[in-house]
């Protein structure tokens, strides 16, 4: 057990070398779906990131009395649980967003991203590395849904979250902010990283 | 008449106007993942919309009987213990996630069990894909949609009945497995091409799929035309 993450690695590890969007392509649906504008990607980011903690926490606590054929319908059960009860209170204090979120929230149940973090992580490491773990996954899959978010809805309406940005005169490619805009944000981001990485890993071979 | 319309304009919606898929985003884990070869698609898709059909028909049977408010086995369980008028009030639909993905998960596995069983062919060209379809967005997403159709409205009248549910499931599942064979012949296509190194992999199939949605888009008012090609209505 001594060659597992610490928590702070592990807390490091969520936000940028794992990150679960961009290096793991996990949770795909929320991150296509919801980021049309700023305000509903980060009510979804904060709502994925409660789920994923308390479960971590509820999982890591309960992981030496887990039967490993169970452990699947486990892990779904408590983030059901964690989802509804994350639902129920964006109906009653965010009732606009949790109109326009709509089926979104409950789809948390099946994002990967909260199961995968159980598996690896929760089930098997103690409570304060797994929360650690859960704020860094979720600290890294708030900025990854924010930038896809912040650049749709600059281009899409020339606006952010109701201030302008752009010039009036922008002419708003509406596209952006349609389902075609998302795939297409989102895989020249991820190629852009994928560039990134490559340049880095060039830099550091011709030094080493 | 009518029935009829209602009925193939779902079907219509669900498979090309509004596909889960290009339109609604649920299901992208393996549209990207499984997208490689026609064949495995092919595959996929047709396990997606077999459980997608089953998980639609539990879900509206338990959503009706047991956890609408005013439930028929719910209120009649709950009158062994409380006034007939209590029992009527009586609303379980907090638990409606809960349910859900426990009845997806235990047909997931039943259907399972029963093909390896029965149709071992069958089962062969499922293979690794019948599991992985518990955690797959769309089947959870097509229960969610019949839900808030049954419960959500505000016109009891206006509610689904099991046709409308079993129609959504199957072409549900059939828009998925268009969406999917499509993007798998075009990734075939794609290995013969020289892509430039930072797009290879998930980032081209991305901006494949974003121009696919493009073109799902033009059947953007499909509906409203053939309902009003149908009904005579202006």
């Amino acid at each position: 057990m001594t060659n597992l993450p610490t928590p702070f690695e592990r807390f490091i590890q969520g936000i940028l070398p794992e990150n679960p969007v961009y290096r793991q392509l996990l949770g795909l649906c929320p991150t296509l779906a919801v980021t049309n504008g700023l305000k509903p990607a980060l009510t979804m980011a904060v709502a994925v990131g409660a789920v994923l903690l308390s479960a971590n926490i509820i999982i890591s606590l309960i992981r030496n009395l887990l039967k490993p054929h169970l452990r699947i319908v486990v892990f779904t059960l408590t983030i059901a649980t964690f989802v509804t009860i994350v639902d129920r209170l964006l109906a009653a204090y965010l009732y606009q967003m949790s109109k326009a979120l709509g089926p979104y929230i409950p789809l948390i149940i099946v994002n990967c991203i909260i199961i995968c973090r159980c598996e690896v992580c929760a089930s098997r490491q103690n409570v304060l590395a797994a929360s650690a773990d859960a704020v860094g996954q979720a600290i890294g899959f708030g900025l990854a849904l924010t930038g896809i978010a912040a650049i749709r809805e600059i281009l899409g309406t020339g606006m952010i979250a109701g201030v302008q940005l752009l010039p009036t005169a922008w002419p708003s490619w509406v596209i952006m902010v349609l389902p075609p805009g998302a795939f297409l944000t989102f895989g020249l981001l991820l190629a852009l990283v994928n560039w990134i990485d490559s340049v880095r890993s060039n830099n550091e071979g011709r030094k080493g | 008449m009518d029935y009829i319309f209602d009925i193939f304009l779902i079907s219509i919606s669900a498979a090309l106007i509004n596909n889960f898929v290009l339109y609604y985003f649920v299901g992208i884990c393996p549209f990207i993942g499984v997208s490689r070869r026609v064949d495995m698609a092919l595959g996929m898709g047709s396990a997606v919309t077999f459980v997608m059909t089953i998980a639609v028909f539990l879900s509206w049977t338990i959503t009706t009987l047991v956890l609408m408010p005013g439930a028929p086995v719910s209120r009649w369980v709950a009158g062994h213990f409380m006034s007939a008028e209590k029992a009527a009030g009586i609303d379980l639909t907090i638990l409606t996630y809960i349910i859900y993905i426990f009845s997806i998960a235990s047909s997931v596995q039943f259907v399972e069990m029963y093909v390896r069983k029965f149709y071992p062919p069958l089962y062969k060209s499922f293979g690794v894909f019948l599991p992985l379809i518990t955690t797959n967005c769309a089947i959870l997403f097509a229960c969610l949609t019949v839900m808030s159709n049954i419960i959500g409205g505000e016109n009891p009248i206006e509610a689904w009945d099991l046709g409308r549910a079993l129609a959504l499931g199957l072409f549900g599942g059939a828009g998925f497995t268009i969406a999917i064979v499509i993007m798998a012949g075009i990734r075939e296509e794609l290995d013969l091409c020289d892509i430039p190194a930072p797009f290879k992999g998930a980032a081209i199939t991305l901006i494949v799929g974003g121009i696919l949605a493009m073109a799902f888009m033009g059947f953007n008012g499909v509906d409203s035309g053939l309902k009003a090609a149908l009904t005579g209505a202006p």
